[in-house]
């Protein structure tokens, strides 16, 4: 599994995939949360980065994909797929060491927004009056949720050997896992199971981590999302065996 | 079946056990009864060999006869519809990394990662096989396939006999003791094949080899034995000369003399032996005995007064068989 996880990281800093998506997302954010009027932390007035995770999922669903559109579709286009599954090496290990590599980019994409709560926190009246509890289950509540998104991106990619296609179908399951619940919840068909429909969506989950309340059900919520993405993503990897 | 041997011994006469001893530790790879169906097509129809360990076994075979199909089952990449499979006596099925960690393998069309460096993608590999003396093993490979100048290159960047040769290096990186090379020479140029091909035999001293190509005088110049598959099923097996025996039936005197036979004079040869005229003075005589043919070619000749200016046998060639048995 590390041999894989090293692989990718490498492979994701010789491509310069990783360096674009973390400067795409610092620039993108930035520039909402310091630069453009309407959601301008600074004219705001109030000591909270809200605008940075309301921002990051749907900034995510894009670039998140990016990252894990080739990670097997390009294996399997190029034949690489058959070297990989002929090395000693069980399948769920090399799903998982594509996975925490994914992972851990987006990772590295978030920690330098901490730059920014330290900014808040200097800037806040009086110093570092601000709520923290908040701050850091949002932070949590990113974290889980692209979590979340890398595993659906790493199932979108198993199904094809074309990227594109990868792209386009993991960006599509990103979305509609992490809105689509709340639009449906919402329409009237749905009066008496609407509390269960929207419970289903990610963006429910996340905006209660965000809270600042840490609750088991939501963390396992995100957990259930990615083991059932990883498993399909298995299964899949074991088709070719059919 | 090794444990209950053990535990019976006593009851057991010598010749038996020690029979069953070097049955067991010297096939490399056994087959019993491989099938491989892809909907209503069977790819491998049913085929079982053995091969002992030190052979070179070269797998012939028209494009879809199933060659790529087999490979693949005994990498453990696809498992077989029906029948078993054992490398060193190990299912590749039940044992599949186990398998894994005693083959190397060559893909058809050598896939690689053509933007990693060369010394990158073999550590990648050694790692995967968690070797210890890892750094030890990549010089040593790119030493055996004489990547020395090429190792800080980009894969991508290589040419397709140095891709090749990396191909070959993450093959046997881990010192497997069974390879299975999928066209190792395919698409090279002919000075890049002998090279690759004294490569193959150099490793082939320790190893089992099990090599397909379409070459054959490939198989003449590296195999110890030949197989033969057409439509997913075994047509031919066995040693190069066995199998020109096996399958030659006519000899064919190719003679040429210093001039063109008349009509009486191809009238008489006819009476003799089997003649068909080729093209001018040349004449392709068939019979069963060659030395026989020989003696009345020499006394035809010299009865009418004619010069020999060549006379050859065409052997049947391995190519001959191949198209024989595949037709």
């Amino acid at each position: 599994m590390f041999s894989i996880l090293k692989k990718e990281i490498r492979s994701f800093l010789s491509s310069l995939i990783a360096i674009i998506v973390i400067v795409v997302f610092l620039i993108a954010n930035g520039l909402f949360l310091w630069v453009f009027k309407e959601t301008n932390i600074l004219d705001a007035g109030y000591a909270n980065i809200d605008p940075l995770f309301d921002l990051a999922p749907i900034i995510f669903i894009f670039l998140i994909s990016a990252i894990t559109m080739r990670s097997f579709s390009e294996e399997k286009k190029s034949g690489t797929f058959e070297i990989l599954t002929t090395k000693p090496l069980t399948d769920m290990s090399i799903i998982m060491g594509k996975y925490l590599a994914g992972l851990i980019i987006v990772i590295f994409a978030i920690l330098p927004t901490l730059i920014y709560y330290y900014t808040v926190y200097k800037l806040g009246l009086p110093e570092g009056n601000l709520d923290n509890g908040a701050i850091w289950g949002s932070y949590m509540g990113l974290v889980l949720l692209s979590a979340g998104y890398v595993a659906i991106g790493l199932f979108s990619s198993i199904i094809t050997d074309n990227q594109i296609v990868s792209f386009i179908v993991s960006m599509f399951l990103c979305f509609f896992f992490y809105s689509t619940f709340d639009y449906l919840g919402s329409f009237a068909i749905f009066k008496n199971t609407d509390f269960f429909i929207e419970w289903m969506g990610i963006s429910y989950h996340y905006r209660n981590i965000s809270k600042g309340v840490i609750d088991s059900r939501d963390i396992v919520y995100f957990l259930s999302l990615i083991g059932l993405f990883l498993w399909l993503t298995k299964i899949i990897f074991s088709s070719r065996k059919w | 079946m090794y444990r209950n041997s053990n535990t019976v011994a006593i009851s057991i006469p010598h010749y038996a056990l020690i029979s069953h001893f070097i049955l067991n530790t010297i096939v490399s790879i056994r087959v019993e009864n491989l099938v491989k169906t892809y909907g209503q097509q069977n790819a491998v129809n049913d085929i079982s060999f053995n091969i002992n360990s030190g052979e070179i076994v070269g797998f012939l075979g028209p494009n879809g006869a199933g060659k790529t199909t087999t490979m693949k089952m005994l990498t453990c990449f696809i498992p077989p519809s029906s029948g078993r499979a054992f490398i060193n006596n190990m299912d590749v099925e039940l044992q599949a990394i186990e398998v894994r960690k005693q083959i190397g393998y060559l893909p058809e069309h050598n896939p690689l990662y053509t933007d990693m460096y060369v010394k990158e993608y073999l550590q990648f590999i050694a790692s995967i096989y968690k070797l210890s003396n890892s750094n030890q093993r990549v010089a040593e490979m790119i030493e055996l396939t004489g990547l020395q100048v090429e190792q800080k290159k980009k894969i991508g960047q290589l040419s397709k006999g140095y891709r090749q040769r990396v191909g070959l290096a993450q093959a046997m990186i881990h010192n497997p003791s069974v390879l299975i090379l999928d066209e190792p020479t395919s698409g090279l140029d002919p000075n890049q094949i002998v090279e690759i091909r004294n490569l193959i035999t150099t490793i082939g001293k320790q190893k089992t080899v099990l090599l397909s190509t379409h070459i054959m005088q490939e198989v003449e110049a590296m195999c110890s034995r030949v197989m033969i598959i057409n439509k997913g099923q075994i047509v031919a097996n066995g040693k190069p000369g066995e199998l020109k025996q096996q399958f030659s039936s006519d000899i064919i005197l190719v003679v040429k003399f210093n001039q063109a036979l008349s009509n009486l004079q191809l009238k008489e040869l006819k009476n003799l032996v089997n003649v068909n005229p080729v093209a001018g003075a040349e004449y392709q005589l068939v019979g069963k005995d060659e030395e026989a043919m020989k003696a009345l070619v020499f006394n035809f000749a010299v009865k009418n007064q004619l010069m020999l200016s060549e006379m050859k046998v065409n052997e049947n060639s391995l190519e001959d068989i191949f198209k024989n048995v595949t037709r």
